[in-house]
């Protein structure tokens, strides 16, 4: 899923200082997952902005809503109703949400709640971590399932580098080096041979590198 | 001769190599890198000098070299993948054979959340084993990495790094050999410290055959403190320095902690030297050139063969 966490309250106080009448939006796909930007969320956002109001001596105009998804049109039409009178749209989706927003209202302020993260899972209960870069062409089954690109702090396709030690990468204790696990699991695998093998220069075409991507599926085309 | 480099030379005429590092200096001053170049001068076969190592931002590797060269040095160009993509690699070494560079050695870099500029975007389009085969691919093939031709391909002599004390240690020859397998012609390891462990991984080597195949320069670097000790063993990623060692340095005066960091190194390097499959050293004075002259005179590795 995609991960994502909350701004700072302050910041987002900041950002909508100047507009009255507030709509906090929220999605119930991934970021409801990784408790970010669900219904409840929203309504714990949408409390903290009205108290935050009240403190100021102003009178709190905040609306909720949360949608099916932020990442599909036929989902915007549930904002139409309640967004007609807004002055601006805080929305806690990924950061795709409020792009969608912007598309749509073209005369509607918005802005990101969230940062979004990154492509993850969660490993326990509140705890989330980076597994996939989106580059385009997956080839994690020559690393034993695992990803060197978005798990090696390098994303070296070669490695482990000399700073792997005991299992960590040098960056920091609290990450894993992704190709210590490869190690162990291609020694579990009987695949140790893989890790003879040069792996030759990627292609990022795929990536971003390659430009803003898009996917086109005809057979699913009306 | 692939490259025809004094250090290319100085290796396939069978002597025991000798190779110095400069770090260049974090500002314009040219004059820092003539100092460094005249504590080394007649002391090395070929210079190392660091591309901002650390990730600490210093006048680019490129220039150190060619200030080395105005001052009669061969260089030997560190280039990191950190901060380069295919385009300005290859560009790069193009540049720098034109220039007159002969040897370069081939590094993923020190990640930059270590250096001075946390807040940078990485690149990492290569790793250092397909820079290694990019080198080589120019060289011997007359290629660029998309297969064109370069009607007047850099000939480098190829250099890479191994860190024999790094994780999981019984991978770091297999990885050696992939660098090999990759094109590389010599190796210049990780500061040896600890070398019964070190003795161990070239057991492996020497099992392998990977030393008939490549060039390995032990690293040395010669402490100037317990401090510094200290700091290696505990804040320097793959770094294996044994308690006995640091004991040594605590066991002296204060003031006799670097001639004591010294005679570490020259012994090292004579372990070294009698070692099989050990083509040379490599010095790596940080900050502290103007003791390789006694360190290199006290190992016997004077006066450097001309070839």
């Amino acid at each position: 899923m995609v991960v994502a966490e909350r701004k700072p309250l302050n910041e987002l106080l900041e950002m909508v200082q100047p507009y009255k009448k507030i709509l906090v939006a929220g999605c119930k796909g991934c970021v409801t997952v990784c408790n970010a930007g669900g219904k409840k969320e929203v309504e714990i956002l949408a409390s903290e902005l009205r108290i935050a109001r009240k403190k100021e001596g102003q009178e709190p105009d905040v609306k909720e809503i949360t949608l099916e998804r932020q990442c599909d049109p036929e989902y915007m039409d549930q904002l139409t109703e309640v967004i007609k009178d807004r002055d601006a749209v805080l929305s806690i989706a990924c950061s795709v949400g409020p792009q969608y927003i912007a598309g749509r209202f073209d005369d509607k302020v918005v802005f990101p709640g969230l940062n979004t993260t990154f492509i993850g899972g969660s490993l326990e209960h509140g705890v989330f971590a980076e597994f996939c870069q989106a580059c385009g062409a997956c080839g994690i089954h020559n690393f034993g399932g695992l990803c060197p690109i978005a798990r090696c702090s390098k994303s070296l396709l070669n490695g482990p580098c000399g700073g792997s030690s005991k299992g960590k990468c040098e960056i920091s204790k609290e990450v894993d080096c992704v190709w210590q696990l490869i190690y162990d699991r291609l020694n579990r695998l009987g695949q140790m041979d893989r890790l003879t093998r040069v792996i030759p220069c990627k292609d990022w075409t795929t990536s971003r590198d390659g430009g803003p991507r898009k996917t086109i599926r005809e057979d699913l085309k009306l | 001769m692939k490259s025809g480099s004094q250090l290319e030379k100085v290796l396939t005429g069978g002597h025991f190599a000798v190779t110095g590092e400069c770090g260049p200096p974090r500002n314009a001053n040219p004059d820092i890198v003539r100092q460094k170049a005249a504590h080394l001068r007649g002391m090395v076969d070929s210079v190392n000098v660091t591309d901002n190592q650390t990730a600490v931002v210093r006048m680019s590797s490129l220039a150190g070299c060619l200030i080395l060269m105005q001052e009669g040095l061969e260089p030997n160009l560190q280039m990191v993948v950190r901060d380069r993509n295919r385009i300005a690699i290859q560009s790069d070494i193009l540049g720098a054979y034109a220039l007159g560079v002969r040897n370069m050695l081939c590094l993923s870099g020190d990640h930059q959340k270590f250096g001075d500029h946390p807040s940078s975007k990485n690149v990492f389009d290569l790793d250092s084993m397909q820079l290694i085969q990019t080198v080589k691919k120019m060289r011997d093939d007359g290629k660029f990495i998309n297969d064109q031709e370069i009607e007047f391909p850099p000939k480098m002599f190829i250099g890479a790094a191994a860190n024999p004390f790094a994780d999981p240690a019984e991978f770091r020859a297999v990885r050696l050999g992939k660098k090999v397998a990759a094109g590389v012609d010599f190796v210049q390891t990780q500061c040896i410290y600890n070398l019964d462990r070190f003795e161990k991984f070239m057991q492996q080597v020497r099992d392998m055959g990977i030393d008939e195949k490549v060039y390995i320069l032990g690293g040395v670097t010669p402490m100037k403190s317990v401090g510094m000790a200290n700091y290696m063993k505990n804040l320097v990623p793959g770094m294996d320095v044994p308690e006995e060692v640091i004991n040594r340095m605590k066991g002296v005066g204060k003031k006799d902690q670097a001639k004591e960091g010294i005679a570490i190194a020259v012994e090292t390097i004579q372990r070294l030297k009698e070692m099989k499959g050990i083509a040379g050293v490599h010095v790596m004075a940080i900050e502290w050139e103007e003791r390789v002259p006694e360190i290199v005179e006290m190992a016997g590795l004077l006066p450097r063969p001309q070839v």
